[in-house]
Parts: structure tokens; sequence; C-alpha cells
């Protein structure tokens, strides 16, 4: 049957394709979105070949490339022969590849533009080494010799032998000075402080007596004895971590000489076989989440971000659970039904569309201002005037946060309270049991799966919020977790990172945004993912409730 | 149970054990509903506790001033001489005045008492006759003499504390000698002197009493062997002026010269020009008989305050015309005090003055917001005034000898309505204008606290946001909601919603460092697709529609879209594809020099169709869930009867299901409008944040939420600035407060429309 195009108009079904076209586009743009952070941020972690290649230059002249290919973007023939290349007249377009060549301490720059059919001579030479360094980013190059106290010991084939064992050394002392530098250290300059405190608190409340001095005089004496003891056993490591060092070649044929001691991670991805690659890519990628950031966030791990976001979403459900769940169960079991109640449900329902930001100027104003100042007033005269909680901490961003969720978790669990059928209610009334009974016993376990969702779906909104913490105590780099070996353990006044803040501060704030980015899109997919994941959670948690109700309404 | 015979069980419910247990019971009972009820409403009051601090925090912005007599004295050392010059301590707990016969007298203001007396170094017989004041940061201050030469002074406190005291010692310092300097070859008295200072040089002029200009500028230079700065000389000749010059001003750029003539003329001159053009103009104040009573520079040194005898005050500053020329120009008058000006002095941080006359009105003004921040009596007349460094004392002298001392309570006189909304022509600006600049380096700064450009910011994102959103999110909505087969459905809606609990922050960094690049080189690819897109749509339906059934049963009812996503896909990479070659053919090969230089269109990488696009990107889930809600609860019986009475799919879509669920579309597009206004990080990342008002998609844009993220961190605690990111957090908070409820009560009238159908 022919359908014309005027009767196919008449019938309004072109509307109704479009209509499908706009569902269809939707999940396009939601699902190429997932791809395209997913693929981007996956990539990453691949031991991508390099390439050895030669290229001619802009003025005519020859030279030898070493990187691996980022990207190709097809450009106008026209705005290149602006740009002074010298181009064909038949050619409209071409191509043009982003190489990564690394060597910043040599070439100044990490990455450079390259016109496809300037590139000849492409060769994939086994013997390239890629050393991921802890200052001046990767090194693409060729190891000719390794040096132990200025002598050679190795050179050409054997160096990259000689090289291993004393990657593993150094790393392995590099380790023990993290240890001593970040942990041991870390542990004596909080005692210091503590010490520090005590001292100005007694001074300030005139109890500084002779005896106390003297005290405080001994502990400062054990802790920088103490200090001593580790600065000695620090200068002894530093000077064996730097007995080692390599010559490296690269590109253009500078020789320089490399510290082991700076190189994190050596390998020759040319020679890597797919089942090498697949373990170097696990190994990478564990490193992305346990290792701590290096080179101003865009290298190394985001494990301080991920424990920052873990924690501080851990004390806001801790917080906001029970505020929002007693709300919830007075608003719908114990509070009279009027229309005062309903105006209640409503502000707080439209509360939940209130910006995130206005909760965040909220957090800042009230409590990091006006009691946070007050409680360093109180408690913390000692420390002033450097802040303690006046400032922006992990316990006012769980607060600013537990208050941003609360609506989520009132709206959830009253509409599982809702949902519980009133025979069962009056079923249990009429057993004798008291109003409250009947709550503890009844209603609250079989609303829990609607709590669970409404605090599931408050943490994954608060694992995403940004805006609001970057008034509250997120920051780009935080020293040292919020939790550690150090009294009191749980720094609820210490500033933390951030997942979400860590994508907007190196996507944007960083130097190196071009070498930063396939982290952020790392970063991007590890935080959508873990979003997505607590969201499918609770809408399969709450499908399963209304499932469970509907065989009690029978 | 009401009988109870000897042979049944007897039940003893009253054992004391069960009483107990009652009681426990029934106290536990009564602990909870206190408790929860307690604690229920606590919550709720927690939460409505954001919008009172929100309002706590912004009410002092709209209280106004208040002022309070601290304490009243006869004026100290009167015997010394009468008062020339008055000035106060950082804190305003000393002050001193300065006598013609050249004494100084330090004082407590508290009480009058004195502190110490300095004889300044004037020779004998020689009095002051004028005095003027540099910038008042630097308390630095001239004196004119009767023998024609100009001392210049420095009033300094040395703080100290002694056994935890505060202890104030105040002296005089003379930065540039304590020699004075002479001004007046023909040492005639100097009626009128007037200073300016930059860090390398010094200028003073004055006027004699024969009406002659006399001006002298001093270069300062270091002594290379011992360091010490020393003045080097450098007269200027100032013409003879065909007019009475009664009063002077030197800006501190030491370019222009402000001259107050008696017939009420401001001539300026321009002492960097050429000799012939030095005069730059010459202007009338006022009506024909208007004359001059005072002329004072306002804080920074770019305007000029001029009172005139009606009783008129008047702001003037110098404005570039079209030929690069400045030229003096009357900004705006100020509300009259009462009588004539009588005393004068200005605000040292901010651009704001006080005037009083002897009718003892004393009023305080703000000159960039136009507004009269305090007016109040003091019941004399007053002779002198002098605002402490810090605008919140005032040190008044009457006419009959005494001295009053207020404390003066005006914390935010820089806010008014055309303050926050108005065009306000700024100083330096060629014309009125709506400008964010908040702060800047230097102290004299004028703040421009114009919430217009924000706002207007905020609205044209989320326009734009809602432009792309709409049409996607309720056209995908009509169809999940009505044609769509079940199955696909639960899996359709739940994917979509997902997008919703998309962190922001994620889609501002796609939108800012993926799309915004991506958009500008295939930007005619970005519009084509506009049109391919729905071309392709169309034309797959027609030719699916007339496909044999066969293959077209192949695919149930409502699975339509799936079919559609290839041929999205397609007509998407078709349009990038075509990019290059449109851009070659119609675009001289680069779209974006087209738009900038033969369209005459400005164009940012992050502009308003990056925000468009990604913002909108995060309303789709919120205005596609709510829509959905609404299309898919119109009750079944409707669409059956119209479907039965021979209707098309469509038209029973258009003519019964639209209107029924139209309310519920609305609402959804509020919900959608109030997550668009509020959104922060997307346009943070994929904007420019400038604050520019224009409607240009390829400009961008600062809206409320990015200024207060960018902004709120380095702000002052308890400052103007402060609050007035307070007062858009609390419009912010509002609007969207007031549009959700709004939405939410049209939802509800609607489900109980439905209840009723």
């Amino acid at each position: 049957m022919r359908v014309s195009v005027k009767k196919w108009f008449k019938d309004g079904d072109p509307w109704v394709w479009i209509n499908a076209g706009a569902v269809a586009i939707s999940m396009v743009m939601v699902f190429g979105l997932l791809f395209l952070i997913a693929s981007r941020g996956l990539v990453h972690f691949w031991a991508h070949d390099v390439m050895q290649a030669e290229v001619e230059a802009k003025d005519g002249s020859r030279y030898t490339i070493v990187g691996e290919l980022v990207e190709t973007v097809e450009v106008s023939a026209d705005q290149l022969r602006d740009a002074g290349y010298a181009i064909p007249d038949d050619l409209e377009h071409l191509d043009r590849k982003l190489i990564k060549m690394g060597n910043r301490d040599i070439t100044g720059a990490d990455f450079r533009w390259v016109l496809d059919r300037n590139i000849s001579n492409r060769t994939y030479p086994e013997d390239i080494v890629v050393m991921e360094r802890r200052e001046w980013g990767n090194f693409y190059g060729f190891l000719n010799e390794v040096i132990e106290d200025d002598k050679v010991v190795a050179e050409g084939d054997s160096a990259w032998e000689a090289l291993q064992g004393r990657l593993d050394r150094a790393l392995d002392i590099y380790s023990q000075i993290h240890q001593i530098e970040k942990s041991e250290i870390g542990s004596i300059n909080a005692g210091m402080e503590r010490v520090r405190l005590k001292e100005r608190k007694l001074e300030l409340n005139n109890k500084l007596s002779e005896q106390a001095q003297l005290e405080i005089k001994e502990e400062r004496a054990a802790l920088d004895a103490e200090y001593e003891g580790l600065q000695a056993q620090l200068i002894e490591l530093y000077s064996q971590i730097n007995r080692d060092k390599v010559r490296v070649q690269s590109m253009d044929g500078t020789q320089i000489t490399v510290d082991i001691a700076k190189i994190v991670n050596a390998y020759q991805p040319n020679a890597m076989s797919i089942g090498d690659k697949i373990i170097f890519y696990i190994a990478k990628l564990y490193e992305f989440v346990s290792d701590e950031p290096r080179e101003a966030n865009t290298e190394g791990g985001i494990f301080p971000a991920i424990f920052g976001t873990v924690l501080m979403v851990i004390m806001m459900s801790i917080i906001v659970t029970p505020f929002g769940v007693i709300a919830a169960v007075y608003l719908r079991e114990y509070a009279h039904q009027g229309p005062m109640t309903r105006i209640i449900r409503i502000a707080v329902n439209n509360l939940a569309g209130v910006p995130s930001i206005v909760y965040g100027v909220f957090g800042l104003g009230f409590f990091i201002y006006f009691v946070g100042s007050g409680i360093d007033q109180a408690f913390f005269p000692e420390a002033l005037p450097s802040p303690t909680f006046g400032t922006g901490g992990l316990l006012w961003a769980s607060i600013t946060l537990a208050i941003l969720t609360l609506p989520v978790v009132i709206v959830a669990t009253e509409e599982g309270l809702s949902r519980i059928p009133r025979s069962i209610r009056e079923g249990s009334l009429a057993l004798g049991a008291t109003k409250a009974e009947t709550l503890w016993r009844v209603i609250l376990p079989m609303a829990s799966p609607a709590m669970m969702t409404g605090v599931i779906l408050a943490i994954a909104r608060a694992a995403g919020e940004v805006a609001p913490l970057m008034l509250v105590g997120v920051v780009k780099l935080a020293p040292s977790l919020p939790l550690d070996g150090n009294y009191p353990y749980l720094h609820l006044d210490q500033k933390f990172m951030h997942l979400g803040f860590h994508i907007y501060d190196v996507g944007f704030q960083s130097p190196n945004v071009e070498a930063a980015r396939p982290l952020v899109y790392a970063t991007s997919f590890l935080l959508v993912a873990v979003i997505a994941l607590l969201n499918l959670s609770a809408v399969s948690i709450r499908n399963r409730l209304r499932e469970k109700y509907k065989a009690l309404e029978m | 149970m009401s009988e109870s015979s000897p042979q049944q069980p007897q039940l003893d419910f009253n054992t004391p054990q069960l009483i107990r247990h009652r009681k426990q019971r029934k106290f536990k009972d009564k602990f909870a509903e206190v408790s929860i009820g307690a604690g229920g409403i606590s919550v709720i009051v927690a939460i409505t506790l954001i919008f009172f601090y929100l309002l706590y925090e912004v009410a002092p912005l709209f209280a106004g001033a208040e002022a309070e007599r601290i304490a009243s004295y006869e004026v100290p050392a009167k015997e010394a001489g009468n008062t020339i010059f008055s000035g106060a301590e950082e804190k305003g707990e000393k002050a001193f005045r300065v006598t013609q016969q050249g004494q100084v007298i330090f004082f407590n203001t508290a009480d009058g008492s004195i502190d110490s007396t300095i004889d300044l170094p004037i020779e004998d017989g020689v009095i002051i006759k004028s005095v003027a004041t540099a910038n008042p940061a630097s308390r630095t201050f001239v004196l004119g003499l009767s023998n024609g030469s100009a001392l210049v002074l420095k009033h300094s406190y040395k703080i100290t504390y002694p056994d935890d005291q505060r202890k104030i010692e105040p002296y005089i310092e003379y930065p540039f000698g304590q020699e004075a300097m002479a001004l007046d070859p023909a040492q005639e008295p100097l009626t009128e002197v007037s200073i300016a200072l930059s860090d390398d040089a010094l200028m003073i002029v004055g006027i004699t009493a024969s009406k002659a200009l006399v001006a002298k500028r001093f270069e300062q230079e270091e002594d290379f062997l011992s360091g010490e700065m020393r003045l080097v000389p450098d007269d200027i000749v100032l013409p003879d002026l065909d007019v009475t010059a009664s009063y002077i001003i030197a800006e501190p750029g030491m370019r222009f010269m402000f001259v107050g003539t008696s017939d009420g003329h401001i001539q300026v001159l321009d002492i960097k020009a050429p000799r012939e053009n030095i005069i730059n103009s010459t202007t009338k104040v006022g009506a024909a008989d208007t004359t001059i009573v005072d002329m004072t520079l306002l804080l920074g040194g770019a305007s000029i305050l001029v009172s005139d005898n009606t009783g008129e005050t008047s702001q003037w500053f110098m404005v570039r015309d079209q030929d690069n020329a400045y030229r003096l120009q009357q900004i705006r008058t100020f509300e009259p005090v009462g009588k004539t000006v009588n005393a004068a002095d200005i605000e040292h941080r901010r651009k704001g003055f006080v005037l009083a006359d002897e009718d003892g009105n004393v009023v305080f003004y703000n000159s960039t917001a136009h507004n009269t921040a305090l007016r109040f009596n003091v019941g004399a007349d007053v002779s002198k005034l002098t605002i402490a460094p810090r605008s919140n004392k005032l040190l008044l002298e009457t006419a009959d000898g005494q001295m009053q001392w207020w404390d003066i309570d005006n914390e935010h006189p820089e806010i008014s309505f055309s303050a926050l909304w108005g065009e306000v022509w700024y100083e330096g600006y060629e014309e009125p204008d709506y400008i964010w600049q908040s702060s800047a380096a230097n102290n004299d700064f004028e703040p421009k606290y114009s919430l217009s450009p924000l706002a207007f910011g905020t609205l044209k994102a989320a326009f734009y946001a809602m432009l792309v959103a709409t049409p996607l999110a309720i056209c995908g909505a009509l169809y999940t909601a009505y044609f769509m087969s079940p199955r696909l459905r639960r899996k359709v809606k739940p994917s979509i919603e997902l997008m919703e609990a998309l962190p922001t922050v994620i889609l501002g960094f796609l939108a800012g460092l993926f799309f915004a690049p991506f958009m500008e080189e295939n930007l005619p690819g970005v519009f084509s697709v506009l049109i391919i897109t729905p071309l392709f749509i169309l034309l797959f339906g027609f030719t699916w529609t007339n496909l044999p059934a066969k293959i077209r049963q192949l695919v149930p009812d409502g699975w339509d879209p799936i079919l559609l996503i290839p041929v999205i896909i397609f007509g998407g990479w078709l349009s990038m594809a075509l990019s290059p070659s449109i851009e070659t053919a119609m675009f001289d090969g680069d779209m974006r020099q087209w738009l900038t230089n033969v369209a005459g269109i400005d164009f940012d990488q992050r502009n308003a169709l990056v925000v468009g696009a990604a913002m909108g990107f995060a309303v789709i889930p919120t205005i596609f869930s709510i829509t959905e809600d609404a299309v898919f609860s119109v009750p079944k019986h409707l669409t059956q009867g119209s479907l039965a009475l021979g209707a098309t799919q469509w038209q029973t879509m258009v003519r019964v299901i639209l209107p029924t669920a139209s309310p519920g579309i609305f609402s959804a597009l509020m919900i959608g409008m109030g997550r668009a206004v509020g959104e922060t990080m997307i346009v943070l990342m994929a904007t420019g944040n400038t604050p520019i008002m224009d409607i240009n998609i390829f400009e961008g844009m600062r809206t409320l939420s990015a200024n207060i993220a960018v902004e709120m961190p380095e702000s002052e605690v308890g400052s103007t600035h402060y609050r007035i990111l307070f007062l858009a957090a609390f419009v912010l908070f509002l609007f969207t407060f007031v549009v959700n409820t709004l939405a939410e009560y049209v939802r509800q009238r609607l489900r109980g429309k439905y209840s009723v159908i």
C-alpha cells in the first residue's frame, strides 16, 4: 500500500517521526557522551606504540620526531596556506596529526602538530624507551648507558636489562623515603604543632608555670631527637638513591643524563606483546586509582581525590540519614495532615530544586564564618589567628552537602512510607501495639528500602556536586589525607580533595591542559561510573520495593 | 469476656510487672512521639534557616544609615585661634585641628581633652590662609601661607602597647622638609591651594591674593650616594586667565587643573597640552547668576564636586569624546542639603562625601549610587567637618565654638536601586553603562555593582539552554509516553533520567574542552546538523511507511527510535564531513573569520551556543521526565475515545492529550528553567565568564551563580561586595523557589483534574 506525501502529512505521521527522532537523538546524546568519556578516559592507560619518523618542516628542513600519535584532525588548506605552508593548489583539506613527543625539558613542549603529508619513513623501533619521570613529563628516546657512581656499567643492548634492577631498587628506596617524609616526619610535625598549641593555650590562660615550660621543653627535645634520627636516615637514603643514572638520547640526538631516582616507570612499548600490554594496562589502571598525583595533578593517580570524596560522602550520609528519616516520619506519621503539612511538603520538595551554589553560599556564611569562627573563639583560641574551624573543611563540606541532599532523603522516605498500605498499620495497632512500636517494628523495616533509595540518591548527588564545595573546603592539592595516623586521626577541620573539583581544576586551571586531558577524561569516567552505578542501584531497589507492595495491596 | 466465671483461667492484667511494662510502653510511645515531633520540626526549621540566614546577610544592604552624637565639648584650646583644618586618626580616637596661627592641637575625641600641641615651623607673623589635602590615604595636606609659600605636612600616629594597653602618640611629619616651599615670587598670600601627589612627583598649585595662579612641580629623585629623597623643582608657568579665579584643584594625574571662577565657571587647564591649548574648556555651572561656593576633589581624584549658591552640588569629571579629546562633563546632581553648603569633606575609602549647611543639616551622599545615604540635623551652624578614615565617625565644629563628635553607622551607602540595576556613569567611562566589576588592585577604585549584566547573562544562558532542551525533551517525552512500546519505554526512561544524575562538572568539562573547540572547527557542520538530521528523519520515515508490509512488520510498533539511531548518527557524521566543504564554499574557508570580518559578529570559543548545548543537555532529563509523567497519566479512556471516533494517532495527541497535559508540560518547563538558571559549573567552565550584555549567540556571559563561585572566596566578610553576592544567592533562591512552587501547584491541580475525569 503506497502512501502519498499528502496523506502522510495529513495524518500527522511526520510529527510522530520527528518525536521518535527526538527520543533517538536524546539516546544518541546520552550514550555518545558516555562512550566519549569512556573511550577517551580508558585508552590513556594503554601502552601506545611510539613512532619514529621524519618530518619536513615549514621551511623545507627535515627533522626526526619520536612520539605517540594522539589525534588526527582535518584542516582546510586555505588556513594552512595562510599560516605559511606550501600546499599544492588542488588540495582542499589535509590531515593534521597531534604527536605527543614528551621531553619537555629539551623541546619546551610536550605536543606538536604535524601535517600528515609531511611525515615520512615511519618506523616503530623496538628499542625506543618511554620513561615516566617525576618532573618534566615523559621522556621518549633511546637508552645509551647506565651509570653507577659516574662509571658506565652497561651500554647498548645490555643497558635495558641493567636499568630494570636499578629502577626497582630506586623505587624501593623512594618508597622508604616517602614513608619517612610523609608519615613519620609528618607525625613529628603534628606533634610539634600540638606542643606549640599546648604552650600557647597555657600562656593564654596564664598557667604557663616553670614546671609546664620544662615539660614542654622536654617534649620538644624528644621530638627534635626523633627528627634528627630520621633526618640522618633520610640523608643516607638520598645518597643511595642518587647512585644510579642513565644516559639517554632524544629524537634530535641530544644526550641527557637522568637520575634513576627521578624515573617512575620505564618501558619499551614497541617491544611489548599484547599480553604485556594488558598487564601494563592493568598496572597503570591500578596506579591511577591508588597513587598520589604528580606534577601539579597532571600525572600520576587520583587516590587522595577518591579518598576525600568517599570520606566526605560517608560523613554526609551519617548526618543526612537520621535527620532525613526523622523529618519524613514526622511529616507522614505524626504531623496533622492539613494544609500546613502540604505546604511544608511542597517547600521541602522545592528545596531540591534550589541551585546548589546557594547552599554553598549558606555554608560559607553560616557554618564557616558564623559557627566556625565562634567555635574557634571558644575552643581553639590558641591556634588563632590561623583558623581551625573558621575556614572550609571536611566537616563543613559534609554538613553543607547534607543540607543540600536532605530533601532527597525526605522525599524518598516519605514516598516509601506512603506506599505502605493502611491495613498494615491498622493491623499492628489492632493487635495492641503502640504507635511507636508499630513504627519501629513494622513500618520502618518495610520502608527501609525506600530510605536506602533516598540515601543512595543523596550520595549520588553529593558525589557529583562541585559548586558548593568550592566555597566550603575543597582544594586542588591537600598536603595530607583527612584521615591518618596522627591524633585525632579524623581531621574534620582539614581541607580535602574531591573528584569533581579535580576535574574542574586539572581541566581548567592546570598549566598544561593538553597533557592533563586524558587524565581528566579518566577521572570523569570514574566519577560517571560510580554515580551511574549508584543511581542504577537506587532505581532497582525502588522497583523491587514497588513490586513488593503491589503484592501487599492484593 | 464481660463476665468471668471461676472455671476460666484467671488472667490478671494488673500484676505490678505488667503495669510497669504498660507504663514503660506508654512512656516509650510518648517519648517517640515527642522526640520525632521535635526532631522533625527542627529539621524543617533548620531548612528554612537558609532563607532567613540569606535574608539576614542581605538586609543590612537596605537598612538605612544612622547617626548618633557621642560627645559635645568646647573647641579644644579655643584661645589658640580659629580652626583652619581638622583631621582624625584611623580609629577616630584622636583628632587634631590646625589653627590659623600655625599650631596643631591634638585632642582626644571622646572628651575634647588636649593630647599635645605642636607649633609648626612657620615664621612669626605669617599665618595660614588656605589648606588642601592630597589623597586621603596619604594623610598628607598642604598649607598655603600668607607669605606666598606652602608647607606640606603629614599627620602620623605611633601606636605602642605598653602593658597591653593601646597607646597612640600623634606627631607631625614633614615629608618634603620643614622648610616651606616658595610658590609665589611676589610673596602674596595664597588664598587657595591644592596639592597633587604621586609616587615620584609632587605638584602644588595656588591662587594668590591678586587672583594670579601659581604652580610648582617637584620630581622626587633618590640620591645615589645617601639614598635620600631629593626634590627637583620644575616650574610650571600658568597663563593669565581672563577670569577671576577663586577655587583651584589639581588632579593627581598632574595633567588637568580645575579653576573655579567667581562668576560660576569652571575652567579646565591641560598643562600637558601645547602652550596655546592650555585652556581645555570653560563650562558654566548652573544658571547665569549661579556662583560656586565650594569645589572638592572626590576620592580617586577623577571627579570634582561643585557646590553652588543655590544649594545644589554636582559631580563632574573629564570624559573622552569621539575625537579622543577630554572634556569636562556634568555627571549628576545631588539632592540639595538645604541652604548653601558651608562645609564639606570626602570619605577616605569610598566614593562618598558629606556636606553641611548653616541650619545644621548634615548629609551623607554616595556618588556612584547617586543617593543620599543619611541626613540629620545637628542643631547648630556647622563651620567645619571631618570624616574619620573609616567613615564611622564625624567631627563637627559649629560656628558657636563647640565641637561635636558623632558616631556614624553607614555601612553600605553604595547600594541603591539605580546602582544595582540601572545604567551608571562611572568615572573614566564615556557614557553610562551596565558594568559589573567588583574589585581592583587600587584602593580608590570605584566598585561597579550592576547586577544587570549578571542577570542578563543568567537569562541568556537559560534561554539558549531551553532553546536546545525544550523541543528535544518535549517531543521525546510525547513519543515515549504515548507511542513507544512499553518494553522499550522501560529501558529508555531510566537511561534518559540517568542523564539527570550526571555531574554537571563533567558536562562543563566536556563543553569547555571538547565541544567548544570542536564547534569552532566545525561551525558550519554544527548548523547543518539542525537541517540535515530532521530531513533525514522525515525521509527515512516516509520511505519506511512505503516499504512492503513484510519488512515493516519486522519491527514491532513503537520501536521506531531504534531504527532512527543509525539514521541520526549518519546525519550527524555527514554534517561534520560536509563541514569543511561548506566552509570553503560559503565562508572563504574559515567561518569564524568570516563571522568576524564579513558579518561583523564577535566570536568567542566558549560562547552561548556551547553553554546552551551543554546546559540543554543537563535540562533535558528534568523536562523529559516530568512531561512524560504528565502525558502518561492522561486517562486512557480519553485517548481511546478519540481514536474510536476516528481520529488519527497524531490528531489524538494534538487535540486530546496535549491540552489535557499542558499544565504538566508547563510545570516541566518551569522546573527546567529553574535548573538552568541556577546551574553553576557548566557556565563556569563553558563560558569566558565576562560580564557583558550582548544577546550574540557567539559570545559568552557571566551568570549570577558563576559570579558567586568566582568571587565569593575572595570577598571580605561583611563588605558590600560580600552582601551583594549574598543578594545574588538570595535572588537565585527566591527565583527557583517561586518557580518550582508554581510548577508544583500547577502539577497538583492537574493531578486533581485527572482524578475527576
